[in-house]
């Protein structure tokens, strides 16, 4: 057993020296090729040309209450439809992240547009048509729908992080504060909106299933389809090698998973389901809306003396998954006294989970605002503010930083970005119809790793293959994991392929709380040492004096292929990296600062993003495209996040009123100017072998609160309730309006 | 999707004879045909028939046949160098992809964005008459401020639509019976009231053959577009202005809205009071006064009423600038 | 039957009047490049050049196509092969997750062949003379193709570089 438990800190490795010279750099995708040219295929798209029946989900047609008839004597009575399945098995959204199975609609509607039957035709065509015709009786219950009404509050699971942190004493502390802030902010629902709607293709061969599926963590995700279709897990197999983005949305299986599988089950062929684009917004999992009230008490010259962070959000009948708004409230600023907590608001609407950067994505565009705001109250530099308030180590339980470069990024930020050049006092730069502003704000992203595994195959010829049952959702899994490959073994890259999505190959950490990379990363790097280890074992010298480079082991004098010590046979090993004591001696997380520079309309309040400056930190980089991919990812999320990005919910019936890309506002191209991002030099060695940190979520925390803070800069006005549409800016806005045209 | 008999129009005559629904571009209409909000048991594909020129009239004006593209029209020299206007509202509109097939008929023909229409589990008169109004204390944002009933709160999508209006097309169409005429642009679209189902004047396959623009008596041109997103969204309120300057004052001004009713919206007094004026403030704030005289908001809404004001006096302040 | 031409291949077809462009390629004919992303022309990930224009494929009917000349992603190049625009992608870094990423390419071909037509957009701030290839009109012209891993900054670049490329090769 080839195993790595993360207690201490790791020294020098191989990836340090670089000798192949691969590791860190700006690679292209390993599987590049294929997307450029449409050739790779995403999860419905197996089994194409094969004889196949089609599935199509029928959605419930009110918000809370029992069904009490399903009628598919209509549908099932058009000719090419060849089941119709209701009743109690039937899917009721997504499964929760590595839950043991998906929860069931047992005779009830639990939300609007909830799935409540399933179509099964031999076409697509007839499918969707035949559901149309499924008519279903309900009985309407009164639901609850509105966050701010608090109907039923509770307490909500202890994950990812306990819902109450607290420290000392915060209300008193508060009282007799010299500088009391007190604002609340709120962020609406908001969904992933992968561009791959969920998808899965099941087919039956005896009793053995397989499914593929578009799906973050297969290895939760092969129970979840095996207790909903109840069948044994060994005999249910799940391909996932192209995901078309996930964000957090397909770390639980989708309704389509189990669907899919009831469905071949039933007609005795494979069935394909690709959910639309409204059943994605419907029922598969949605980011929680938030309540958010902060307080902060400062001394007149700007020490932070306690912080409390208390957050409301929501999630559905049998879910305790909350959105932990306050996950970087905890360790982000000093502050002697202090109460993070969480309430669960209990709602009839569809489950809540996890979105890309849970906590610090909704959480900081509170805290970030804030900072902004008392700052401006004290008379104080956001920037020297933030300084001044940087605790030594944890401030929640004193633990030491494994690495922490926040005021690096934050000074690094500013000389590039030019934040000398800030107008000084709000609504005081126009150019024409545009007022412009400059606002800036920290990124904190919490770190983890999780257990994972990968093999690596020796040819004979001396070509390396990986495999692990990892995902890659767009992050770059395939072309790090080759890097990371390459440069342990001292091969060039075109000398190592890598195979993902497949619950046969070792199991993996998935991809999800940026924890991929580091997670799988780490396992190939454990079995790179192991291989290594063989090498050293058959050339009889100590593994640190081999030097491995194009393919040759070089020991001494001696320089060697490796399909000679390979001798015409081939090795393979399987490498596990374990988290250990360092995840609790050491607290974790990646670091960044944003600057934004906005132009908001003087006449329709309407905002544009001028330029935007992310400056992060988060160990090492394994490529630095990739990485820097990552970064605009996040950053334009931030966009959205602050300016467009809003799922209404119906307050009087909990309808999600705008389920299509056409009203849900996602960026387009023309939102987006050219970013920049610049990725500090850091090794965290507390972190994992790879002296990396998520990158994959930090670019998000915090984005949208830079924007938010240049609006204010830009027009005086401070908008406390996201987005920030024009209609929130329009009755502070200038009335010159012809002087401005 | 429900079935339909599919049928291909040879000739003009001959496809309003098939009695079925027209489909050219589709982008609208498949599009809610996939939700079975719209479920028309026959389509006529118009999409061969000779209707996708654009001529030059003997009043000096164009004629541009119905199935001319957004993009075709956008991009015609005649129409970027005299009715820019038009390939404004046009280039603010939807997607290259959309504009490349979406054509000047169907674009007339556009229906609501309004959620609740899109959403067949949920009340709409439109959709389904009698059946009350989702929009109606609910998410009524994108919503109609001006000519609202009790009945349909929904507004008309259309960018064209607003240019043409301030254009003064008319609309030439055929009935079944072979028969033609010509309609005011401004005649063309109703409003809601009891039977927010019935959107234009048009009778069952009575079919669209060509917009008419009159002369470019020149002037100004503007097309304001206000919106949720820099690009790809619907108006929330846009505006479409031609006005005509002599000796600093304005001699005439046409003006047309978007995103606040359920059509495209007009208004004479507006322009009346304009006649003759020396632009100002004051004369802009006058207008905005008549615009939203009536307006009514429907909670989310309410913004567009100030939106409206402020987009307005903006682009007359651009439209009167010069001579 | 339905015939259709992709990418300069006759396809004899005989399907459901419903079926849509992107359907007909995706679920009879084993072209799967082109993306499913909405179904409802609001994301562009369905791209198809018809007659060498772009269009949403899966906002038109199949049996409405006789006789255009279609070209999805897998005729503009492959692996071995890439078309400049796919390479330009591969080199930039111009897609993540890659699902709207045949859509982005397809889209971008179209969209040179619209400005070296003259056609200006909304980003234009001259409508009567042709347009120039600015990051802004890249932009506003490309709005119809949504990337939600977010590789816009990229895609940018690539049809900056492809178009550069493309000229050359003229």
């Amino acid at each position: 057993m080839n195993k790595h438990v993360m207690n201490e800190a790791i020294g020098e490795t191989r990836l340090d020296r670089g000798t192949q010279g691969v590791i860190g750099k700006g690679v292209d995708r390993y599987e590049g090729k294929l997307k450029v040219s449409g050739l790779a295929p995403y999860a419905y798209e197996h089994l194409a040309g094969e004889d196949v029946a089609y599935g199509f989900v029928v959605p419930g047609a009110i918000g809370r209450g029992a069904i009490k008839s399903v009628d598919a004597s209509k549908a099932e009575a058009l000719p090419g439809v060849l089941a119709v399945i209701s009743g109690d098995k039937i899917t009721r959204a997504s499964s929760q992240p590595m839950a043991p199975a998906a929860q069931t609609i047992d005779g009830e509607v639990f939300h609007y547009n909830q799935p409540v039957a399933l179509v099964i035709a031999d076409s697509f065509e007839t499918a969707r048509h035949a559901s149309h015709l499924v008519k279903v009786e309900y009985e309407a219950k009164k639901g609850r729908y509105d966050i701010t009404a608090r109907e039923t509050v509770r307490e909500p699971d202890p994950m990812p992080m306990e819902p109450v942190n607290e420290r000392g004493d915060f209300e008193k502390a508060f009282a007799a504060a010299e500088v009391q802030f007190d604002e609340t902010y709120t962020t609406p629902s908001y969904h992933a909106a992968a561009m791959e709607p969920h998808a899965s293709v099941a087919k039956f061969d005896g009793d053995t299933l397989t499914v593929w599926t578009s799906c973050q963590l297969l290895e939760s995700g092969v129970g979840q389809i095996a207790a909903g279709a109840g069948i044994d897990q060994e005999k249910v197999r799940v391909h996932s090698p192209y995901i078309g983005g996930g964000f957090g949305s397909k770390l639980g299986t989708s309704p389509d998973a189990v669907l899919s599988a009831l469905g071949a089950m039933t007609v005795g062929k494979p069935v394909k389901i690709a959910l639309t684009r409204q059943n994605v917004f419907q029922a598969t999992s949605r980011r929680g809306e938030t309540i958010q009230r902060i307080r902060i008490g400062a001394t007149r010259d700007g020490k932070i003396a306690c912080f409390a962070h208390e957050c409301d959000t929501t999630n559905s009948p049998g879910n305790g998954f909350f959105e932990p708004s306050g996950i970087s409230s905890v360790f982000l600023y000093a502050g002697k006294d202090r109460r993070i907590a969480h309430n669960l608001v209990e709602t009839d609407c569809l489950m809540t989970s996890a979105v890309r950067a849970p906590g610090e994505a909704t959480g900081m565009l509170a805290t970030e605002g804030a900072l902004d705001e008392l700052a401006d109250r004290l008379g104080i530099d956001p920037i020297e503010f933030r300084e001044m308030n940087e605790p030594e180590v944890n401030p929640q339980d004193d633990t030491p930083f494994s690495s922490r470069k926040l005021i690096e990024c934050m000074d690094e930020g500013a000389k590039r970005f030019g934040w000398d050049k800030r107008p000084a006092t709000p609504a005081s730069r126009r150019e024409g119809e545009w007022l412009i502003g400059y606002g800036m704000a920290s990124a904190s992203r919490a770190n983890s790793l999780m257990q994972s595994s990968a093999e690596i195959e020796m040819s004979p010829d001396g070509r390396a293959t990986v495999r692990t049952a990892m995902t890659d959702i767009g992050t770059g899994t395939y072309t790090i994991l080759q890097q990371i490959a390459a440069e342990m073994l001292g091969l060039p890259l075109d000398q190592v392929d890598v195979e993902l999505g497949d619950t046969a190959l070792p199991p993996s950490s998935g991809s999800g709380g940026s924890w991929g990379a580091n997670s799988a990363g780490s396992s190939v790097y454990v079995a790179a040492e192991a291989v290594i280890a063989q090498f050293a074992k058959r050339l009889d010298v100590e593994a640190d004096t081999l030097t491995l480079k194009d393919g040759h082991a070089i020991a001494g004098n001696r320089q060697i292929p490796f399909s000679e010590i390979l001798n015409g046979e081939s090795l393979s090993v399987t490498g596990t990296i374990e988290p250990g004591d360092t995840s609790e001696s050491t607290h974790q997380a990646s670091y960044g600062a944003h600057f934004c520079e906005v132009a908001v309309n003087a006449v329709t309040g309407e905002t544009r993003i001028r330029r935007l400056l992310t400056v992060g930190a988060a160990g090492r980089i394994l490529n630095l495209k990739t990485a820097t991919s990552q970064c605009y990812g996040g950053q334009i999320w931030g966009i959205g996040y602050a300016l467009e990005e809003e799922l209404v919910i119906d307050t009087r019936n909990g309808l999600l009123v705008n389920h299509d890309l056409a009203e849900y506002h996602v960026p387009v191209h023309a939102d987006v100017p050219k970013l920049d991002v610049v990725l500090l030099e850091e090794r965290d060695r507390y972190a994992s072998p790879l002296a990396g940190k998520g990158i994959g979520e930090l670019a998000i925390a915090g984005v949208g609160a830079a924007i938010n803070n240049a609006i204010y800069n830009a027009t005086g006005v401070r908008v406390r309730d996201y987005p920030i549409t024009m209609d929130k800016l329009l009755a502070g806005l200038p009335d010159d309006i012809d002087a401005a045209a | 999707m429900r079935p339909f008999e599919y049928a291909r129009a040879g000739n003009v005559s001959e496809a309003g004879q098939l009695a079925g629904r027209f489909i050219a571009g589709g982008t609208n209409l498949l599009d809610l045909m996939k939700l079975e909000v719209e479920a028309p048991e026959k389509l006529v594909d118009i999409t061969r028939l000779p209707l996708d020129k654009i001529e030059d009239t003997e009043d000096g004006g164009l004629r541009i046949g119905a199935l001319v593209t957004n993009s075709d029209l956008a991009a015609d020299p005649r129409i970027r160098r005299d009715y820019e206007v038009l390939s404004r509202a046009l280039l603010a509109g939807a997607s290259g992809q959309l504009r490349n097939k979406a054509t000047t008929g169907g674009n007339l023909l556009q229906r609501t964005r309004c959620g609740y229409f899109y959403e067949p589990s949920q009340p709409c008169n439109k959709r389904e008459p009698g059946s009350g109004c989702g929009a109606i204390g609910g998410f009524n944002r994108i919503h109609a401020i001006l000519g609202t009933s009790d009945k349909c709160i929904a507004t008309h999508p259309s960018d064209m639509a607003v240019a043409m209006q301030a254009l003064e097309a008319t609309v030439e169409t055929q009935k079944t019976d072979g028969s033609t005429r010509e309609i005011p642009l401004i005649e063309f679209h109703r409003l809601s009231g009891d039977t927010p189902e019935i959107e234009t004047v048009l009778e069952p396959g009575e079919l669209i053959t060509a917009v008419r623009l009159p002369k470019s008596q020149g002037g100004n041109q503007v097309y304001r577009k206000v919106r949720d997103r820099a690009s790809y969204a619907f108006a929330l309120v846009s505006v479409a202005a031609v006005v005509k300057m002599d000796g600093g004052k304005i001699e005439w001004a046409r003006l047309a809205f978007g995103g606040l009713a359920h059509k495209p919206w007009r208004n004479h007094d507006l322009e009346a009071a304009l006649k003759g004026e020396a632009p100002s403030s004051a004369l802009f704030d006058k207008a905005a006064d008549i615009l939203l005289a009536d307006a009514k908001g429907q909670g989310e809404n309410d913004f567009k009423i100030p939106l409206a004001r402020r987009t307005l006096k903006a682009v007359l302040a651009q439209a009167t600038k010069g001579a | 039957m339905t015939t259709l031409k992709i990418n300069g291949v006759e396809h004899e077809l005989d399907i459901d009047a419903r079926t849509s462009l992107l359907d007909a390629c995706r679920d009879h004919l084993a072209l799967t490049g082109s993306k499913k992303g909405c179904d409802h022309g609001q994301c562009g990930a369905c791209t198809m050049l018809v007659n060498g224009r772009r269009i949403n494929s899966c906002l038109t009917l199949a049996i409405m196509h006789e006789g255009d000349e279609i070209t999805t992603v897998e005729g503009l190049g492959d692996p071995d092969n890439l078309h400049p625009m796919q390479a330009a992608f591969l080199e930039h870094d111009g897609f993540q997750c890659g699902y709207c990423t045949p859509g982005q390419i397809v889209s971008a071909v179209g969209m040179l062949g619209e400005v070296a037509d003259g056609w200006p957009s909304h980003a234009s701030a001259d409508l009567e003379n042709g347009a120039t290839l600015s990051g802004d009109e890249i932009r506003e012209r490309m709005s119809g193709n949504l990337c939600r891993c977010s590789a816009y900054p990229n895609i940018v670049d690539a049809i900056e570089t492809a178009s550069t490329k493309l000229k050359e090769n003229a």
